[in-house]
Formats: C-alpha cells, structure tokens, sequence
C-alpha cells in the first residue's frame, strides 16, 4: 500500500514536470503551427540562468531565497529567449512549417552546443533547498517533498494558462486563431503580435519547467532540456496536439505510467511503455490528433 | 495547425496501387527520346569521373597540409573519408524520406542503428557467416520499417514526426540499458574481427574500406536514382507537392508513403552495415535523436530533393565536424574574448548556426546555390 502510494504521488509529480515543459510546447503549436525543437534549449537556458543566479547571490542567504530568485530569472530569460527567437528566426517564416521546424533544429544543436562548450558537458551540481530534499511520512510512505512543489506549481501554472484563455481578450484571441486564424485575420486583430506573446510565454514555461527538472535531477547539464523535450513531444501528442488539457491529462498518465512501470517490471521499461503507449494511442484514435483547445 | 500534409493519410489505401493508373500527366519520357538519352548520358559524365577520381584516390600519395591528416592515401584521411562517404551515403537515404516524399521524419536513425547492431550481434552473439549476417540485419530492419512505418502513418505532417521520433527513442533507450548484455550500453558493440575477411581489417586496410562505403554510395545512388525515375517516385514527388491532390487522383498516399519509407529504412540499415564494418562497431550515438536531426541538417545543407544535395551535405557536414575542431586554435581568433573561443570550438554550434543561414537565404541548399550561381553566370 505505502509502495504504491509512494509511486502514485512521484508519478503524478513527474507528469507535473513534463505539464509544465508541454504546456509552452503545446500552446505554441495549437496557435501557431510550429513545432518547437527548440524549446530544450529554452529550458536549458532557464535552468542555467538559474543555477548561474543561485551562484552570483550572497550564500548568506537561505538556500530557498536563492532559488525563488533563481526561478524568476529563469522565467524571465525563457520569457526573453522565445521571444527574440520568435521575432528574429521565426516570424519571417511564418505559414512555412518545415522551415520553421527546420530554424528550431538548427538553434537547438547550436544551442546546445554554445552551453557545452561556455560550461563543460559534465553536470554541474545545484543547491536543494533542505525541506525539499526531505520526505514527509503520508499514509506510512516516506514522500519526497520536492514532488509536491511540482505539483503545487503545475496546478497553478494549468490554472493561469486556463484563466488566461478564457478569461481575458487575449485568451479568447488565441482561442479563435486556433479555430480560424484567416477569420481573425480579417476581423482586423493583428496575430502576429498575439504569436509573439505566445512565444514568450512558452518560453518562461520552458525556463520554468528547466529551472525545476534541474532541481529534480540535482544538476544541470546542456543535453537535459532534450531529454525532457523528447517526453514533453510525447506528451503533447497523447494529449491532441494543441489541446491544454489533453496534455494536463497526458502529463499525468504518461507520468504515472512510467513511475509505475519502472517498478513493477524493470528499471528502464517505464520510458518503453511511454512509447508503447503513445503507439496505442495512434493506433485506436488516431483522429484525437488533429489538434484543438480546451 | 494543419499542415497542407495533414489531411487524408488513410483514405484511399485500397484503391489503387501506387504505380497504378491515373497518372499519366505523370511519364517521364518526351518525344524524342533519342536525343533525350544522349544527353542524358551526357549528364551522368561527370558523376563517372568524379567516381574515378574518388576510387582512384587511395593511389594518391600526396599531403594536403590542413585539409586532410597526413596523406591522402594514409590511414588517418581514409578512414576519415570512409567515414563521410557512408554518412553521406546515409543522407542520400534519409532524402528518400524528406527530400522525395515530403516525410519529416525524426526516426531515421532507428534504422540506421538497426543494421548496424543487428550485424554486430549476428556476428559475434548468433555467430553466424558475413553473407548471412548482412542478410538477417537488412530483412529484420525492413520488417521494423514496415511496422514502424505502418503505425507512423496513420498520422501526417508534424505528429508524423515526433512518433517517428518517439519510436527511435525507445530503440536508444533499449540500446542504452543493454538487455542481456548484447548492446554493449553506452560502449557500443565492437565488430567480430575474426568474422570479417582480413582486408576490412586493421589499420593497414583503410583503403579497403574507403572502397567498401565508396560502393555503398554508389549503390545508394544507383537504387535512388531507380526509385525516383519509377512511376512510384513519381508518385513519391506527387505526394510531397501535394498529398491531398495525389490522393484524389486516385493514388494510393498511404501505400506510395510506406514503400517510400520501406526504400529508405533498407538503405539506412544497408548504410548501418557499411558504417559498422567501417568504423569496425556499433555506437549508441547512431541510436539518439541528435543523429537524425544531423541527417535533417545534412540534406537541408546540401540541398532537399537532390541526390548531389543530400550527398555533398552528408560528406560536408562529416568532413566540418570532424575537422572544425581545428578552427578554436587558429590564429586569428586568439585575440577574441575567451567566452566567443569556447563557443566557437564547438563544431555543432558553427554547424548549427551556418544551417540557420542556409535555411534562410539558400533554401535549395549548397548545391542549389551553386546550380544557380552557374547558371547566372552562364547567362551573362
């Protein structure tokens, strides 16, 4: 019992990382078209500005101080990133897909490659705060506390995104480029400025989402945002293409699937049955792929 | 949200063959046919001298200081110009996919991993002969481009890559945890040395080796060439300028995509084979998604949709990211600040930026940039 709650609540803590490294993949997408390769280095970049903040404050500073800094710069350099990528390499692309696809390829080799070699390809080690290296006893299993601020801060970023989809002028913008972007087009609203905004918005997710798999997996490295990008892909294709809560929904099965399998079966075989299951997916209901918004 | 690819994957699978009727707009072959192939003879000359020059080079004893290790015909420049043969030869294969049907597909490398492994495992593991063994790993990788193919398809455009790209990820993440020990993880699984005939052997042979994936790429180029003046790679470009058109006219898109994928994937795997026989092993680098955003990179480099295209992209990007190493310690970038001579002495990063500009400003590639710049000239 205490095992299984144990892999329920790190399960669902995974799926709430990869929500928040989907849900800028996914919203670029359901507007814009573009597959984004480079939201890895998105994330790389927010996790580095971040471990690089946390080194620059004073260490007299509580561990939790500096990370809480960390992340608000992080969310501001992925915020600043997408945006510079979307005005400079993508905008003069706009309605040719696999060119747009083709730039993201590119930057993100370079990308990656720039932080290999400024920083090293080793990991560089970053600073946990206390509490969140720590376990709390629920149910007679021991829970790593670090799953619950995922959690906290994905429910709360699936909140906003939702609040601001369909709560203000520029969610409900989104929302018609999505269904018709032609009609917007002609109803006089410039979408070009809405895909800019979308872009940085993404791309704070990105650094958001970076900043926290780095604190999950204790160390930053140039190759960890493609690691997360491959499941963040997965992810958003389970979840429909484009579709806020397909992906909320997928993050947490796709999530859970692998805590469960990895100890169940084998090491290893939870990333297995992430691709088998996305296979069965394609296979039973390949028409949930054709993309809307929730 | 939808791609012009999207539409229609599946709909027409049981009308017509793809080399079926209803597209005879389509033929090939102009009146006056006769002249026709005489200048198409004409055409194929320089290919046969560049041929010549290539097979003729492992003869060629001269130093080219900063271009090639050592000697052109010694050991260091033919392994490294086996090496960009065979990918370059890879690339031919991957434009298959992206170049002549319009496939983005993310998972080329899967293939490319499977001839390679299964080599090295019917080698050494199954213990079986080299025919056979080359045989096995090409049967069993076009059995996984069938399936992985089938499944694959049943979605289009963008989704179609990142399953491709899903299913590649699994075949590196089953690489990496080394099942049973017959991967070899993140060593690699080196060649049987004692399975192989002597001449692919050692260092003394590289020259046996730069004419083993020389052949491959002819092969390569050879089967391509076929595939492309068939009435299915007709219908391959018909499906790539336009898939729900083909499929209206009556074409079989799901079927023309699939034999498309089935073509590529062998030549992966075929190209797998050689690469393992000339590196002398299976890398797991062959299995990640960074090789196949490399083969991306090559084909656009070169040129999409051309074989000269896809295969100057191959051998260039090998050649670069090989020798760009070199480049941090030229002179001239000594006086820059340390932070720009880190990031230049990354190959990917210059690699990566230069195909940014290619994307932009020569979007037919090296070659059509250069195919342009004759002519231009030409007409002046």
């Amino acid at each position: 019992m205490s095992d299984l709650v144990l892999l329920l609540v790190t399960g669902v803590g995974l799926g709430a990382l990869y929500f928040i490294a989907a849900s800028g993949l996914s919203l670029i997408y359901g507007l814009m078209g573009v597959l984004n390769f480079a939201h890895g280095v998105f994330m790389t970049a927010g996790a580095y500005a971040a471990w690089l903040t946390m080194g620059a404050l004073p260490d007299g500073w509580p561990v939790a101080a500096r990370l809480v800094v960390g992340v608000l710069v992080a969310v501001a350099v992925g915020a600043v990133v997408g945006l510079v990528v979307e005005v400079v390499l993508i905008r003069p692309l706009y309605r040719h897909h696999i060119q747009q696809v083709l730039v993201t390829v590119g930057l993100s080799l370079a990308g990656v490659a720039a932080a290999q070699g400024i920083w090293g390809a080793d990991p560089r080690p970053v600073e946990r705060p206390e509490w969140m290296s720590g376990t709390t006893d629920i149910l007679g299993a021991r829970l790593p506390n670090d799953r619950f601020v995922y959690l906290l801060v994905a429910v709360a970023l699936f909140a906003g995104l939702l609040a601001l989809l369909h709560l203000t002028r520029l969610g409900l913008v989104i929302r018609a480029g999505v269904e018709n972007r032609t009609m917007v087009e002609a109803l006089g609203i410039n979408v070009h400025r809405t895909f800019t905004t979308v872009f940085a918005l993404g791309g704070a997710a990105a650094g958001l989402a970076g900043v926290l798999y780095s604190q999950y997996a204790g160390a930053v490295s140039p190759a960890q945002g493609g690691s997360l990008l491959i499941f963040a892909f997965i992810v958003v294709v389970i979840g429909g293409m484009g579709s806020l809560t397909g992906t909320a929904v997928a993050a947490v099965v796709v999530g859970l699937v692998q805590q469960l399998a990895n100890y169940y079966a084998a090491s290893g075989v939870g990333d297995l049955s992430v691709v088998l299951l996305l296979a069965l997916v394609l296979l039973l209901r390949p028409t949930s792929l054709k993309g809307a918004m929730a | 949200m939808t791609s012009p690819t999207d539409h229609l994957t599946h709909t027409h699978t049981s009308s017509v063959t793809p080399d079926g009727e209803g597209e005879a707009t389509m033929t090939p072959e102009a009146p006056g046919e006769e002249r026709h192939g005489a200048h198409r003879l004409l055409r194929a000359v320089p290919a046969v001298v560049l041929l010549a020059v290539l097979a003729f080079l492992p003869y060629v004893p001269v130093e080219v200081p900063g271009i090639l290790p050592g000697r052109v015909n010694g050991p260091g420049s033919m392994q490294l110009l086996a090496t960009c043969l065979v990918i370059g030869g890879i690339a031919l294969s991957y434009d298959v996919f992206f170049g002549r049907t319009g496939l983005l597909s993310f998972g080329h490398a899967l293939f490319v991993a499977a001839g390679s492994y299964l080599l090295t495992i019917s080698l050494s593991t199954w213990a079986l002969p080299l025919p056979f063994a080359v045989l096995v790993a090409l049967a069993l990788s076009t059995v996984l481009a069938l399936v992985v193919g089938a499944v694959a398809l049943r979605v289009g455009g963008i989704a179609f890559a990142m399953v491709t790209l899903a299913f590649a990820q699994a075949a590196s993440i089953i690489v990496m945890r080394n099942p049973g020990g017959v991967t070899g993880g993140e060593e690699g699984r080196p060649l049987d040395r004692d399975a192989v005939p002597d001449l692919l052997v050692g260092v003394a042979n590289a020259p046996y080796r730069y004419w083993l994936a020389l052949c491959f790429v002819v092969v390569a180029w050879v089967v391509v060439t076929l595939l492309v003046r068939s009435r299915a790679g007709h219908a391959m470009a018909a499906v790539r300028e336009n898939e729900q058109r083909a499929s209206v006219l009556g074409l079989g898109t799901y079927r023309v995509k699939l034999l498309a994928i089935v073509v590529g994937s062998l030549l992966g795997a075929l190209g797998g084979v050689v690469h393992a026989l000339v590196l002398g092993g299976s890398n797991p680098h062959l299995t990640t998604s960074e090789f196949t955003l490399s083969l991306l990179v090559m084909v656009v480099l070169g040129g999409a949709g051309s074989r000269w295209g896809a295969l100057v992209g191959g051998v260039l990007y090998t050649y670069a990211d090989a020798r760009l190493v070199e480049v941090s310690n030229a002179a001239f970038l000594q006086d820059l600040p340390v932070v720009v001579r880190q990031v230049l002495s990354q190959p990917l990063f210059i690699l990566g930026a230069f195909f940014v500009v290619v994307v932009y400003f020569a979007p037919s590639g090296l070659t059509g940039l250069g195919g342009r710049l004759i002519r231009r000239s030409g007409s002046r």
